[in-house]
This record gives C-alpha cells, structure tokens and sequence, in this order.
C-alpha cells in the first residue's frame, strides 16, 4: 500500500467520525424541537396575550440585565399546591413572545408567573430597593439604583423592530409611538393613556416609581413586574380547547 | 511550510493573521467609539487591544525566530508543540480559583444577603453566572483544551497542526472568557442559563471554535498511528456536539452592530426547549464527553496499564452520545412544553444510566491488578474518586429525571447538589488529577513537587463535597416537602418565605463546603507553583518517594 | 392533538424503536467483531508506549 493510500484512509477514519457524531446528534435534537413548531398545543394563540408594550420590554430587559432568573421562575406547574400558591398553571401561549424565555429552573425566591396585580407599587418600590424592610426573612439583594437610575430606552423602538421581524406583531402605528408610549405608560393621568390601552390591552398605567419627574430603571422594572401573567383571562379561557 | 529555504521569510499565516487582526483592532476602535453604552465600548475597545496585541506578538515572533519554523520531528521522533497546553494548564488554574472564589461569594450571599453590598456589579443575579461560566467554561474549558491537545499530540504521535492556529485557539477562548464575565458583572446578558454571554462573543466564540475543531482534525489526519485513540473519539463529539449546540442556542439577531443587546430568533416554548437542548448537553458533550476522553487517557497512564475494555469504551462513546442529545426536556418537567417532549427526555435519561455505568465500571475496572497503587499514589487516587462520583452522580440523573421526582426535586436546592456532585467530585476531581499529571510531564519534572500535599488537597475538598451535597440534599428536599404540605384543614402550611429562613443552616453549611473546596485548590496551586520552580528536585525526598513514580 | 398523538407514537414505537435496535446491533457488531480484536488491544495500548 502506497503511503498516499495509507493517508488517504486515515483521514477518511476521522471524518467517518466526524459524520456519525453528526447524524447521532442531530436526529434526538430535531425530534424534539421540530413539532414544537407544528403542534396545536405550542403554536396555538390563547385571547389576550399581546406583545409586551415598550416601557414592558424596557423593564424586561432590566429583569434579564439583572439576572432575576437565577432565582425566580415564571413557570406555574399543573400542581395543588402551585396553583393554590400562584394561580393558575402557566400556558405555553402565555410566553410565546417571551425572548429569550425566563421559566427559570430555580425558586430561591417564589415563582413570578402571575405576580402582575398582587401587590402595590409602593410594595414594589419598597422591596427592591430594600427586601428586607418588607420581608424581614428575605435574602433578596437590594436593588436600590433602579429608582435612581434614569431610564435609557430612547432606542427602544430598535429592538421593537427586531423583534417585529423575528414575527412579534407590533404594528406600524406601534412603533412610531414607541418613545411617546414609553412616557405615557410611566405617567399618571396622561391624555393619551386611553389611546395606548386600545393598542396594548391591560397594560397597567401610571407613574410606578413614585417620582412623576422623570421615568426611571424602576418604573419600567415594575411596569413589567405589574403585567406579568395577568394577560389571560382564566374565567373565560376554556381548558379544553388546548389540551397538552 | 519554508522547510527548505534558507532565507528568513514571513509564511503566509503570520501575514494573514497579522492582516486580519490589524484590520479587526481598527473596526474595533469604530465600534467603541460609536457605541451605545459605556460598557459596550469597553468590550469594543478590550477587542481592539487584543488584536493590536496579536499583530505586535506575531511581528515580535517573527524577528525573534530562526528562519526555519519548529520541525516536525526531531531524530525521527515527534516534536511536540506543548506551548499552548501549558498556557492553558495554567490558565486552568487561574480560572479555577478564580471561579471557586465566586462560587464561596455567592453562597456566602444566599446565607447573609448583606453580602450584596447593595451593588449592581456585586449582586447575585449578575455573579451567579459569572461563578457557572468561570468554571464550567474557564476551568473546565481551559482543562480540555489542554488536555486535548496534550492527548491528540502523544495517541496520534504528531506534532500538533499548525503553527499560529493552537496559539490563536487558546489565546482567543481566554479572550472570550474575559469578555463574558466582564460583561456579566456590567450587566450584559443574553439571560439564558449557561449561555449568557452577548451576539458578538458569541460570534468570536464560534471562530475560535472552528479553528479548534481543524486544529484537532488536521492533528489526527497526519497521524502515524493507524487507529484514532477513543479518547480522540470523545473529545472530536466534545468539539462538534458543543459547536453545533452553540449555533442553535445562540441564534440571535443584534439590535445593531453598536449595541450589546440582541434578540434569540426561538420564543417562549420553542426557546425553552432549544435552551435545555443546549443546557442538558452542554452537561453531557462538554462536562462529560470532554472529561470522559481524559479519564481514557490519564487513568490508564496512570496506572500504567491499558484500559480495562477497549471494546466496552467503544459501546460506551456511541451509546451515550446517542442517548444524552434526547435528554434535555427533563429541565421542563410539568411545564408548558408538550407532555410527549417530557416523557421522552425521561425515557432517555433513564436510559442514559446504563452506558453512564458501563463507563464508570470501564474506569475503574482499570485498576483491577492494581488496587494497590489507590493507597499510594494520591494522585490517582483523586481520578478513581471521580469516576466513583461520576457514578454516583449519574445514578442520581436518571432518578431526578422521573417525573415523580421531578415534582419534588425540580427548583429546589437537590438540583444544585446533583450538579456540584458531578461538578466537584467528577470534573474537578478529573481535572485536578489531569493537572497533577500534566505538570511534571509537561515541565521536565520527575514528579510534582510534594505528593503529600496532594494528598491534604484531597482530603479537605472531599470533605468539602460532603459538605456541599449532604447540606443541599438535606435543605433541596426540605423545602420541596414544605412547598407541598397541607395543615389538616387542607391550607398550604407554610408560607415562601418560611421556607427560605429554613434554608439558612444549610446554606451556611454549603459555604463552609465551598471554602474547603477552594482551599484544596489553593494547596494545589501552592504544589503547582513549587513543582515547575523546581523546587525538590535535586533533594528529593528520598525513601517514601521512589515506589510512587510511574513506570514509565 | 389525539389524532397527532397517536401518529406520532405509533411512528415512534415502530421505526422509532427500529432504528434504535439498528444502531445498537450495528455498534455491538462493530465493538465485538472477533476481526477487530488485534486492533483494539493495539489501540489500548497507545497512551503506554513512549516515543
């Protein structure tokens, strides 16, 4: 056997290898994320869950900067004592504009699912800036510098509309009013707060931190944190209709 | 390759790289100059100074070096190119202290939430994955590209492929890493567990990648021994399995070439999916096929005899690299991924314990004939402890895989004493017996300079892991039985927060388990540091030493 | 979704659990052949040798 057909097979050896470790992967993945894309169950609309309007996605953002799911799920499971704890069990439609999602896989702190409407903005406004002046046996950090923190969301109308191209449905109207929507939503008794709630059903309106003169990292970060999970109506969604 | 000629002449990689760096350092000084935030800008700029960095090293080479490159071989045997696996034994080290000291910090943090300071770069939330990525990534990371290319070289008996390539390989991961965990502590995340780091490491990642993976081909492509060793095998489903699981997870689109921030192409349920894709076999491709390959090479050499089967470590490799890619659903038990998904990643985690334990028995059955040498030689000692771990943590996957016991198990402290089970007693302990290998071959050194402090070494981390995992088993299935139980009057007995100040005893005991894990890795660093000195060499010490030197 | 879900694990519990039984056998085949047994003990024997 001449050299060159010596060299020839081990070089084929290794991308033999190469191509086995290929198809052995691949199969297993595609099984698993491929239907997500085709079943009723994963694809399907559920009445009320909207994109999340943009002082929301500001004060999402904040949630993913600060890493908040280190600690909190946003994941109710079909369990008794979830459902008594937390509310209702989560929907897959309930995240479908969740990027990147936040299930989270640890609750050092209670799940966040359907925290939207369980406590005040004041409740909020004290906790993060001090956990423990609420819940004296919380080992929450302290998040003091989000209502001293201006917040920077000028350019929040970028990242609507490159989530407008990854499929999220905002509207042309949507993202010309963006920088005018973030302002509305963070203020109390404003004029256009009317024309904002027809375009973002439910959104929660007012001015969050507790200083009307300015809009700051906490009034998005409660924004979000007071929309969260109260997009579905449960005593009309039929169970039925979408069986896992 | 300029072999022949005698006149000293710039080859056309050194050009070429120098090129492409200049060019990069210049885009890089745009970027940080037009960028949207403070801390983008640091990154920008932190790129622009390793390229002009790199271009100055190759010039800075190029006139330092005779006119011919190293040769291939030297009096017919091969001339080893150990450069870059002693920049990244060394950067193992770093790192891995490094990120032991976080890992202390963060469970200080959830014993005495004070140790917040109230700061945005010091909280939890942003340390968390600073501590995952420094020693999954950095630590670990640095072990197997050290080890790989220490092991493809020596089993394809070559010099390793390439001349700028490895450097740039090893060079290039230690600049991610120090981009990744800068950017956790300012804030910039993609918030995705395990894969946190922004669009553009991401995308520098995915080069340095690539050119690992053709460093490692072209090494067993020009090899002199007709078989490819099976630690080669794990190591080539190490690189790509992690390549491809990279490019799936990290699908995002940025919102501008000025901005940190991007958006993954994946939502809600499809991401969650894809994620745990990623996460369950960023467990199994990186942290266990990778360290696999080095229980197959450095426990048999070791020992000093072959492996127990060959034959078994072939099933071994294609069973586990067929099972574990099904297996990620199991994160989503009882969530809103479809049950069928769930039921599937349970069967294959299942599944997944028969070769997980045909590759242990394979390890350890290597001693067989040689128990002996477990009294004698800390060292190895420390490698079939892992591999006793790498048991008993692959036991307790599949168990916390059934749905059942995921109700209990899942978001409570258990998983975080699974994962530091496997991730202290397996990868660490693998790791360090590497490293313990490694260093004496790698300096010229008879031995590493004292085996009795390896031996305290070992004996502090494991009681250490005894801490750590005893104390979140106890507070995971604690507060898992709290969550759940019922007064008699049928009313949910505790609230949240009891259940969190229950968990402070644990987490105390948890931290005292970090700190001696630290401490047996700093005892090693200090044995490190004093075997490539050469200190004891010339007076060794004399009588207990000889029986403990491999035959080699 | 019933409909769905009866295709899908029909589909997995006959090819599905084909080509599993395919890829084992043919793994056990290759790791086992009596033809392979002077490459193996060669192979295993790789990390000793010195050079």
């Amino acid at each position: 056997m001449s050299l060159w057909n010596r060299h020839k097979i081990f070089e084929t050896n290794s991308i033999v290898l190469i191509l086995g470790i290929l198809v052995m992967i691949a199969i297993g993945g595609l099984v698993e994320i491929v239907p997500l894309y085709y079943l009723k169950s994963t694809i399907e609309k559920v009445d009320g869950v909207r994109p999340y309007s943009p002082l929301e996605l500001a004060g999402r953002n904040i949630y993913v900067r600060e890493g908040c799911y280190n600690c909190h799920s946003q994941m109710v499971r079909p369990l008794r004592d979830e459902v008594e704890r937390y509310g209702h069990y989560s929907l897959a439609a309930e995240s479908m504009y969740d990027r990147p999602f936040q299930w989270g896989s640890k609750r050092t702190g209670p799940d966040l699912a359907r925290l939207g409407g369980k406590y005040s903005d004041e409740w909020h406004r004290a906790h993060l800036a001090d956990p423990r002046s609420i819940v004296p046996g919380s080992i929450m950090p302290a998040y003091g510098w989000l209502a001293q923190t201006p917040l920077k969301a000028d350019e929040i109308v970028q990242d609507m509309k490159v989530q407008k191209l990854l499929g999220v449905p905002y509207s042309d109207d949507m993202l010309v009013r963006a920088a005018a929507d973030l302002r509305v939503q963070a203020t109390t008794d404003d004029p256009e707060a009317d024309a904002l709630a027809r375009r973002y059903p439910k959104a929660v309106i007012r001015d969050f931190d507790g200083d009307p003169t300015r809009i700051t990292e906490a009034d998005a970060l409660i924004a979000y944190l007071q929309v969260l999970g109260t997009q579905v109506d449960f005593r009309l969604y039929d169970n039925k209709a979408n069986v896992r | 390759m300029a072999h022949t000629v005698p006149t000293k002449q710039m080859t056309t990689s050194e050009m070429g790289l120098a090129i492409v760096a200049a060019v990069f350092a210049l885009f890089a000084l745009v970027v940080a100059a037009k960028a949207h935030t403070p801390e983008y800008a640091f990154h920008a700029a932190i790129f622009a100074i390793a390229a002009g960095a790199s271009v100055f090293a190759i010039a800075n080479r190029y006139f330092d070096r005779p006119a011919m490159l190293p040769p291939q071989e030297i009096d017919g045997r091969p001339n080893y190119n150990m450069g870059p696996v002693k920049f990244a034994t060394l950067a193992s080290l770093f790192w891995g202290i490094a990120g032991f000291t976080v890992g202390l910090v963060i469970a200080l943090q959830l014993a005495w939430p004070a140790l917040n300071l109230g700061l945005p770069w010091t909280s939890f939330g942003r340390l968390r994955p600073l501590h995952t990525s420094a020693v999954i990534f950095a630590f670990g990371g640095n072990v197997l590209l050290a080890t790989s290319f220490y092991v493809v070289q020596r089993t394809s008996r070559v010099r390793l492929a390439g001349d700028l390539a490895p450097w740039f390989v090893v060079l290039g991961y230690n600049l991610f890493i120090v981009v990744a965990g800068t950017g956790y502590v300012l804030g910039i995340t993609q918030g995705k567990e395990y894969a946190e780091p922004e669009w553009y490491a991401d995308l520098f990642l995915t080069v340095v990648w690539v050119v690992y993976l053709l460093v490692f081909l072209a090494t067993l492509m020009k090899r002199k021994e007709p078989h490819i060793y099976v630690a080669n095998w794990f190591y080539l489903a190490f690189i790509v399995t992690i390549a491809v699981l990279h490019l799936g997870n990290n699908a995002t689109v940025p919102v501008s070439v000025f901005s940190p921030k991007s958006y993954i192409v994946w939502a809600g349920v499809q991401d969650a999916m894809v994620q745990w894709w990623y996460g369950h076999n960023a467990v199994g491709f990186f942290l266990t096929a990778g360290f696999l390959a080095i229980m197959y090479y450095f426990i048999p050499k070791r020992a000093n005899r072959p492996v127990y089967s060959y034959r078994l470590s072939i099933i071994h490799f294609w069973a586990l690299i067929f099972l574990y890619i099904w297996a990620g659903p199991h994160h989503l038990h009882y969530t809103a991924l479809p049950d069928w998904a769930q039921t599937l990643g349970m069967t294959f985690s299942v599944m997944l314990w028969m070769p997980s334990w045909g590759g242990m028995i394979n390890g350890l059955m290597t001693l067989s004939g040689a128990w002996d040498k477990l009294r004698t030689d800390p060292v190895l000692r420390m490698m079939v402890v892992s591999v006793a771990f790498y048991g008993m943590s692959t036991f307790e996957g599949p168990l916390m895989s059934v749905k059942a016991v995921n109700s209990l198990s899942h978001y409570t402290d258990w998983t975080i004493g699974h994962v530091h089970s496997g991730a202290l007693g397996w990868v660490g302990y693998v790791s360090f017996g590497a490293i313990y290998c490694l260093v004496p071959w790698l300096w010229n050194r008879r031995e590493m300079y004292s085996l009795r402090l390896v031996n305290w070494h070992f004996w502090i981390s494991t009681l250490g892991i005894v801490l750590y995992i005893s104390a979140m088993w106890v507070s995971g299935i604690l507060q898992g039985l709290m969550w759940r139980a019922y007064t008699a009057l049928g009313f949910l007995e505790y609230s949240f927060i009891e259940t969190v100040e229950a968990m402070h005893p644990f987490y105390v005991i948890r931290a005292l388990g970090g700190l001696l894990f630290l401490a047996g890795a700093l005892i090693m660093v200090v044995n490190v540091w004093r075997t490539i000195a050469g200190a004891g060499e010339a007076a060794s010490e004399p009588a207990a030493i000889p029986a403990l030197v491999p035959a080699e | 979704m019933n409909e769905t879900y009866r295709m899908l694990a029909e589909f997995a519990q006959t090819w599905g659990l084909l080509y599993f039984v395919a890829i084992f056998a043919g793994v056990l085949v290759y790791a086992l052949a009596p033809s392979r047994r002077d490459r193996f003990d060669a192979a295993a024997r790789l990390p000793l040798q010195e050079d």
